[in-house]
């Protein structure tokens, strides 16, 4: 039997708290504390419940919102897509037939938001917690030390049915960012960093925890930038530790323990963070001292490169396969091999998603068009995460910097990340996206994405082209 | 419940690497709020053009693959999206067996509870299996689960593989939410165990 002592990482500590029994042979049965639902990924469970005559075993632990299909005006009229409109109506119908409740459209409707952009603004979202929900992005709650990650649908029916999952165990990897940023560069640039450097499968079978000075600087949504794309590396989670900077983040929201309790459930996050002498089944690294903003130009988020950089050649790639991928990948973007990518032209502006299109982001974005007008070449959307995003980004003005700019200040929800909801690319249009996928289609069929931070997003709409924020005078945040 | 014992097959090739659930059925056809009828959709824009024709140079727009239950993909079949809609728009079209050199987890994970096989062979294989379908399209290939085995048309056998618990549920047509409802007690031990 190990010492008592021995050291675990924050992975390890949450994991070993929530198994609720190991069987020989088999995996975990892991306990989840918290269960996020949304209209897409969730009819067909709530169907085989009703199959099983079963109920919801934790209602209490479970909470719902739509933020896929929806659309981002014209919310007081009635969804035009009937797919979409059946689709909602299933979600009202299935939380109140199983008491679950629901940020929808009509009910609790000023909470209303993108999953992963409301679970921590309401302090469901906390340290320790073991956290799913039917979306890959359920990563991004790792940023305050909880273990979350994305499930498919029949996974979806396991927890409401039972409030567990079958989970074998993932191996561990830390990824280190040490140095700091530099001006222009933000969090964003530092999860297309590490993706570029590494991968899109590097994380497969692992866990990120992202550690070093640069993530202990960064504030609560910065590091849900990060967490949110762990993802994009293959890493079904990634976690950061607990510490002062999560607990003001927490305090006081509307599900975060009060009073005593608060005090109590503070010492006990004070006891997550990866012990001294804790082991990792592998590790990345990452200065952040040296990365410039960063930018991709193929068809996953692998393919990035610094914004002063080059369109990579495949020419100069002695692996066919790698040759014939990234060939592939420029013909659909209709990028040349060894173009600069600063001036490349670009058609839409898309400022949103569950990546960043929180208050800081759109802070950042209105930081640089203040008293700026966007290219009349460009069509540029500003979409809040959150009906709260968006209250507090009118109270301090930014709705009017966007629409002044030229931009269109639309309602929360996925928008055109996902294109399945009325905002979408037209086939062949560029668009410099702060949303978090530039597969193929992803923005709308033949639509083509770049990937960046909102620094860059809101530089480049002023210009019509990739532009560097740093070549810009702009105001201090 | 979902149930994979063995099959023999002709095989599809798709030979390109990260093949993301976006491809597999893209988001607009995610709306629906049923499991069945995605495999028309499968790999929609590879597969048809902008007026809904099927474009000729796609493989699955060749007639003679009509039936073909394994399809043989590049390496991290299934990343990005968690949507199970990709398994399930997989299977609908007619596919039991996906083979590649990694898969992306919730991929792999989603394909195990529905009965498709994930099976995962090392570089040298993979390889050797694009050239053989290259200079025979119809070749065959069996696949089987209880034995953990790829047989090739020269009857030599490639183990692949897959956890004992995976398996087993899968030969036995094992219902997993069945299983974990059955702990119920377990459970509740927990919740009052962990209850403040």
């Amino acid at each position: 039997m190990p010492a008592l002592d021995t050291p675990k990482t924050l992975f390890e500590k949450i994991w070993d708290a929530h198994v609720v029994t190991q069987e020989p042979d088999s995996p975990a049965v892991l306990y989840i504390d918290l269960h996020l639902v949304h209209e897409v990924t969730s009819p067909q469970a709530f169907d085989g419940l009703r199959q099983r005559g079963l109920r919801v075993r934790r209602p209490d632990r479970t909470f719902a919102t739509m933020d896929h299909s929806i659309p981002t005006r014209d919310r007081d009229r009635p969804i035009a897509d009937e797919m979409a409109a059946r689709q909602v109506a299933q979600l009202e119908k299935n939380t109140t037939e199983f008491g679950i409740t629901l940020y929808g459209l009509r009910q609790n409707a000023e909470k209303q938001g993108i999953v992963h952009v409301i679970g921590p603004e309401l302090g469901l979202t906390r340290p320790g917690l073991t956290i799913v929900c039917g979306d890959s992005h359920t990563s991004t709650h790792g940023a305050f030390g909880a273990l979350a990650f994305g499930i498919g649908t029949t996974e979806v029916e396991m927890v409401l049915a039972t409030q567990c999952l079958l989970q074998r165990k993932p191996r561990t990897a830390q990824v280190r960012v040490s140095g700091s940023l530099a001006p222009g560069v933000s969090a964003k640039d530092i999860i297309l960093g590490i993706i570029a450097r590494y991968g899109i499968s590097a994380g497969t079978g692992h866990v990120f925890e992202y550690t070093g000075e640069a993530i202990r600087a960064l504030n609560m949504e910065e590091r849900m930038t990060v967490c949110n794309m762990s993802i994009e590396a293959g890493a079904r989670a990634g976690m950061i530790a607990p510490d002062d900077t999560t607990f003001q983040y927490v305090a006081g929201r509307e599900y975060a323990p009060k009073g005593e309790d608060w005090e109590r459930a503070v010492a006990a996050w004070r006891k997550l963070p990866t012990d001294e002498g804790a082991v990792y089944d592998a590790i990345f690294a990452l200065n952040a001292s040296e990365l410039e903003p960063m930018i991709t130009y193929g068809t996953n988020p692998g393919m990035g490169i610094p914004i002063t950089g080059k369109v990579p050649d495949p020419a100069a790639l002695p692996e066919l396969a790698a040759r014939t991928a990234l060939l592939k990948a420029l013909a659909y973007m209709g990028l040349r091999p060894n173009q600069p990518i600063l001036g490349q032209p670009v058609d839409v502006i898309f400022i949103g998603s569950c990546t960043n299109s929180r208050i800081t982001d759109l802070r950042e974005a209105a930081r640089v068009l203040r008293g700026h007008k966007v290219s009349p070449k460009v069509r540029v959307l500003v979409v809040p995460g959150s009906v709260q995003v968006k209250r507090q980004a009118e109270a301090e003005g930014l709705d009017r910097v966007f629409t002044e700019a030229g931009a269109e200040w639309r309602e929360a929800g996925c928008s055109m990340c996902i294109a399945m909801n009325g905002d979408q690319l037209e086939p062949g249009q560029m668009a410099i996206s702060t949303s978090n996928r530039n597969f193929e289609g992803r923005q709308g069929k033949g639509g083509r994405t770049l990937l960046a931070s909102p620094l860059t997003a809101a530089a480049s709409a002023v210009t019509g082209m990739v532009t560097d924020v740093r070549t810009m005078a702009i105001d201090k945040p | 419940m979902s149930q994979f014992t063995s099959l023999t097959s002709k095989v599809v090739a798709l030979p390109r690497e990260n093949v993301d659930t976006d491809q597999i059925i893209p988001a607009r056809f995610l709306k629906t709020t049923l499991k069945a009828g995605l495999g028309d959709n499968l790999f929609a824009d590879w597969r048809y053009n902008p007026d809904g024709s099927p474009k000729a140079d796609f493989v699955l727009n060749r007639p003679e693959v009509k039936g073909y239950r394994v399809l043989l993909a590049g390496d991290n079949f299934g990343c990005g999206s968690s949507r199970e809609h990709a398994p399930w728009a997989l299977m609908d079209y007619g596919f039991s067996v996906v083979i590649s050199t990694s898969f992306a987890d919730i991929f792999r994970n989603n394909a195990l509870k529905n009965g498709l096989l994930p099976v995962r062979v090392d570089p040298d294989t993979h390889a050797q299996l694009f050239s053989l379908l290259e200079e025979d399209p119809d070749v065959e290939l069996t696949i089987d689960l209880a034995s953990r085995t790829l047989t090739l048309p020269d009857g030599r056998r490639v183990s692949f593989p897959i956890d004992g618990f995976s398996r087993a549920c899968l030969l036995n047509g094992v219902d997993e939410i069945g299983y974990v409802l059955g702990m119920g007690d377990k459970i509740a031990n927990y919740e009052a165990r962990t209850a403040k």
